[in-house]
């Protein structure tokens, strides 16, 4: 088989999958009305699935502060930091992460996906070692191949394993880093954050938490899981993105270890990429504001997570072992999968498909992600739809 | 390659493989994981974590990057295990 008909192979498992032309994957989008409505084809849809946890898309002040910066700035920088120079804006949200964190140290990238990849592979390299959990994003695996460490992964929330993966590393644990998610995107879960420290202060590694999903969720003011626990100051390096809570693109790093600033040399996914845009910036500014403030919004959230969360459990669906705006129904065959989310689409509303191998197990996930602007009515419809399809997906192998 | 360690790992490891595939086919040293076996990289990554708690031992999943068949497999368990003792 030549290289193009390797590809050819592979797109036709993925149609063997989803037969019929069905375009779960990447589905057009029309228009966009707001927070929690858009237009697929020539449908009206409820939006369940974004990751506009504090529905912030169209907050004025973040549409506002993007116009401002576009006017004054124009639409690119047109080059990396190290290279064009870094605005006014870049090394502002840079000090207001590291305020916002109670950190030394704050560095902007221009994606999460980049944030992870700059960070792990410049902190780690050929010899050194890191150890994931098994559901990891796909950027935290991608950043420690990028590295060049060993990667060894753990159970999926299970720190009995880590233990024992950390035992077997004898003195190699002085050069492991941990990494591990505030919420994990699959099913929701939260790690068990307070075990994981203790265990990373007994064998002295470095401790690496993506809050990609937990940033504005979590915690009083939204810093995430380190707020929710009081870990804060036990975490080395806290990584997230713009892209969900705070509606923009882009990805941070904070700690206080200062050693955080050499990344600026050495880490590729830094350097050799253009900085964000100044409106992305700007927005991501008056987001972060509001995220802090916030704690009105997350009240919102959580009633609404948990009256959706109930009500699924109470339809007879299995869902992740915790409550949270990321609500998967894990359902046992990619057909039933499939059949829950169009059915669920030809009652208007949008949620996310993942069939495996994305999904752990071997399971199928029907995923809803939740927000704050949400109605009580609009929950309730999701939740009453759900209720009436259950039947429909049992009977259907 | 010879050794008792050897035949044990090669052991454990059709035994896991062919649970896995849940199929009959004769797995030999020489089939290939993806394209015979059908075994996805999660299901790889899984199999991983169990033949290191077996043996107690280490295997960075980076070093999977140039295993295709069973024999490739069972080499690298091996070498890994022959270090570590
Ligand atoms: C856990 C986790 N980390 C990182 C990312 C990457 O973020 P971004 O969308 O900013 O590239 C995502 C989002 O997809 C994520 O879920």
């Amino acid at each position: 088989m030549n290289l193009l008909e390797k590809i050819d192979a592979a797109a036709a498992a993925r149609k063997a999958l989803l037969p019929n032309g069905v375009g779960a994957f990447g589905i057009p989008i029309e228009e966009v009305y707001s927070a929690t409505e858009a237009r697929i084809g020539d449908r009206r849809v409820l939006l369940l699935g974004t990751n506009n946890y504090l529905g912030l898309t169209f907050s004025p002040e973040c549409i506002q502060a993007a116009h401002e910066a576009i006017d004054k700035e124009g639409t690119g920088t047109t080059g990396s930091r190290m290279a064009n120079g870094s605005y006014f804006g870049h090394r502002a949200l840079e000090k207001e992460f590291a305020d916002f964190y109670q950190c030394s140290s704050s560095i902007v990238f221009t994606t999460g996906y980049q944030a992870n990849l700059g960070t792990i592979s410049g902190l780690v390299g050929p010899g050194d070692t890191v150890l994931i959990d098994g559901d990891s994003h796909a950027s935290i695996y991608d950043g420690c191949i990028l590295s060049g460490a060993d990667i060894i992964r753990f159970k999926h929330n299970d720190v009995a394993d880590m233990e024992k993966r950390l035992r077997r590393l004898g003195n190699r644990v002085e050069t492991t880093l941990v990494i591990a998610e505030g919420i994990y995107s699959m099913l929701g879960d939260q790690a068990p954050l307070a075990e994981i420290v203790k265990l990373k202060n007994a064998y002295g590694c470095v401790l690496l938490l993506d809050e990609a999903h937990s940033l504005g969720v979590l915690g009083e003011t939204g810093q995430g899981l380190v707020e929710k626990t009081g870990l804060l100051q036990e975490v080395d390096f806290i990584t997230g993105t713009f892209s969900k809570s705070l509606c923009s693109i882009g990805g941070f790093c904070v700690s206080n270890h200062p050693q955080l600033e050499q990344l600026r040399y050495i880490s590729h996914p830094y350097i050799f990429t253009a900085s964000p845009s100044p409106a992305t910036i700007a927005s991501t500014r008056a987001a972060l504001e509001l995220l802090r403030k916030g704690s009105h919004l997350r009240k919102q959230l959580w009633n609404n997570c948990t009256q959706l969360y109930s009500a699924l459990k109470e339809a007879g669906y299995v869902l992740g072992p915790d409550p949270g705006p990321v609500i998967a129904a894990v359902v046992d065959t990619p057909q039933q999968a499939l059949l829950l989310w169009q059915q669920l689409l030809e009652h208007n509303i949008y949620v996310n498909l993942i069939l495996p191998p994305a999904a752990p197990e071997g399971k199928s996930l029907v995923r809803c992600s939740v927000n704050a602007v949400h109605t009580e009515n609009q929950i309730r419809y999701v939740g009453d739809t759900f209720a009436k399809l259950y039947s429909v997906i049992s009977s259907h192998s | 390659m010879t050794d008792s360690n050897y035949d044990e790992i090669m052991q454990l490891l059709c035994d896991r493989l062919s649970s896995l595939t849940n199929s009959n086919a004769q797995i030999s040293p020489e089939t290939n994981l993806i394209s015979q076996l059908s075994i996805d990289s999660i299901k790889l990554l899984n199999l991983i974590m169990e033949v290191e708690d077996a043996f107690d031992i280490s295997i960075p999943i980076n070093a999977l990057a140039d295993v295709q068949t069973v024999r490739e497999l069972v080499d690298l368990v091996h070498k890994i295990k022959s270090v570590s003792q």
